[in-house]
């Protein structure tokens, strides 16, 4: 496209169906303990 | 739903609802934001009185593009997850991860600690014997489904008043894992006072992560993190985490140095820096959550100084990316192709479901953050979980049930934020926590805008 470059493939729709399995890290495990940051987490399966 | 801005240079457009995010130019910008709710030849009409430069095809170019987004579904995604949310709040959970607070002693006086220095408002310091931390960890597995990875971090107070202890309940952990199928990732927090060769060297044996207490400059540092006499601490720690950190670098272990900020330091992007400077690689700063009374609490009107200060910061780390100074900032990390699935988004950081806290005696609480609120106790674990009451209220937790989520563009990146912040300022598991939120979403605006120049640098140097 010319006017418009898009950053990413991955569209979170399509996670709906495969996703779920609850193995990614804990997000307060890493290095937040008094907020909460999620969108940072990586997908087990992604590794 | 799309949230559009424009940050450093980069006219950026997200759709929330597929995480798409897209770079424009102007002319698409402005018909972006006209699209959903004007006519196709108005918008280019539009355009065309703005842009009296821009041909007409390029315009007519430009809309077609966007149309092509919202077709594949990159654009103006609708809400396919709210319908499912009901049936989700109704999943059975398990506990994967389990924040194991080995002692509650502390070496230091923190002044935001919320920890009340390690005591959680007890009346007196106690560490957790083996024995309870054994059946904690039996607890684990044993609540843990088919889940294989299972996470500890050891926690206080500061754990390293009761390493021994740790030791001994890693060595248990690992000896669990064949037979139970398990896998331990542990992890410990410390104020780093006590760090010593012997305690990083086990660290980098068996933890898949340390997270070192600094909260920048000296004089930021000293103010906030003193000994019970009130002496120093930051040139006692700094030697030790530049030398752990580098070890876990060589190893290909994780580290985070990690701080807090408060209203004694607005300026919190020269704390950071520091912390880059000092040598370290992955740093994690997050803002202090305090009673409005306290001198160093945050304000609202504070926010439009913290919002500065993480463009600051975003700026600097754009400059920096690819050379010897680059560093992660915990907080701006986003993973565009690897990021979580949106179940995940959905149900937040899993307190009281997935994830639970275990004091010295043995019982078990929603996280780390809610120990010593007796009314949140919600089991032991000699005896289990006995107030599912509390564990159904956490499993109904998401952006959905928070009023104010449903409609907040960040909604899939803080998951609806901490239930603990929320609790503690708007007396409901389920509220929100508003300066909070105002800076959760500043930093995912700075992530995307980095993602962005990252990008573009990427491609000048293709």
């Amino acid at each position: 496209m010319k006017h418009v470059q898009t950053l990413n493939e991955k569209r979170l729709q399509n996670t709906v169906k495969k996703g779920g399995c609850g193995e990614c890290q804990t997000s307060c495990q890493s290095a937040c303990k008094t907020s909460c940051t999620v969108g940072n987490q990586t997908c087990e399966h992604a590794k | 739903m799309i949230h559009q801005y424009k940050n450093n240079g980069y006219n950026i457009v997200l759709d929330v609802n597929s995480g798409a995010i897209h770079v424009v130019d102007d002319v698409t910008y402005d018909m972006i934001a006209e699209y959903e709710n004007t006519a196709m030849e108005q918008v280019i009409e539009n355009a065309a009185a703005k842009y009296p430069k821009i041909p007409r095809d390029e315009i007519r170019e430009a809309y077609d593009e966007i149309t092509s987004l919202k077709e594949e579904g990159a654009l103006f995604t609708p809400d396919e997850y709210e319908g499912r949310v009901i049936d989700y709040t109704k999943r059975p959970t398990v506990i994967k991860a389990m924040c194991l607070n080995v002692a509650h002693a502390c070496n230091l006086s923190c002044k935001y600690c919320f920890a009340d220095e390690g005591l959680y408002f007890g009346k007196k310091a106690e560490l957790m014997s083996f024995e309870v931390g054994k059946k904690a960890l039996d607890f684990l597995i044993a609540s843990s489904g088919n889940r294989v990875n299972l996470e500890v971090d050891f926690f206080g107070g500061e754990p390293t008043l009761n390493f021994d202890v740790v030791k001994e309940l890693v060595a248990y952990g690992r000896s669990r894992e064949e037979e139970s199928g398990k896998k331990f990732r542990f992890t410990f927090t410390t104020n780093g006072v006590l760090l010593n060769d012997d305690i990083m060297e086990f660290a980098n044996k068996e933890m898949d992560n340390v997270v070192l207490s600094i909260d920048g400059r000296k004089e930021i540092h000293d103010m906030m993190r003193p000994r019970h006499d009130g002496g120093p601490t930051y040139d006692t720690i700094v030697p030790k985490y530049q030398k752990f950190a580098k070890m876990r670098e060589e190893a290909g272990k994780q580290y985070y140095v990690r701080g807090t900020y408060t209203r004694n330091n607005l300026d919190f992007a020269k704390d950071i820096l520091h912390m880059a400077d000092l040598g370290f690689h992955e740093i994690s700063i997050e803002p202090v959550v305090a009673p409005p009374e306290e001198d160093y609490a945050l304000k609202t009107e504070d926010i439009p100084v913290l919002e500065e200060q993480y463009d600051v910061l975003a700026k600097e780390m754009v400059a920096r990316y690819k050379t010897d100074k680059e560093f992660t900032f915990f907080h701006f990390m986003i993973d565009l192709e690897g990021g979580p699935c949106v179940y995940k988004r959905l149900s937040g950081c899993g307190s009281g479901t997935e994830y639970v806290s275990v004091i010295p005696n043995g019982d078990i609480f929603p996280c780390h953050q809610f120990v010593g609120k007796p009314d949140f106790k919600i089991g032991n674990v000699f005896t289990g979980i006995d107030r599912e009451d509390i564990v159904t209220e956490f499993k109904g937790c998401n952006v959905y049930t928070r009023e104010k989520c449903r409609s907040c563009f960040a909604k899939f990146y803080c998951s609806g934020g901490c239930s603990a912040n929320a609790y503690n300022f708007t007396g409901n598991v389920r509220g929100v926590y508003d300066v909070g939120c105002a800076l959760e979403k500043k930093r995912v605006e700075c992530a995307i805008m980095i993602k962005a120049a990252q990008a573009a640098k990427d491609a000048q140097e293709a």
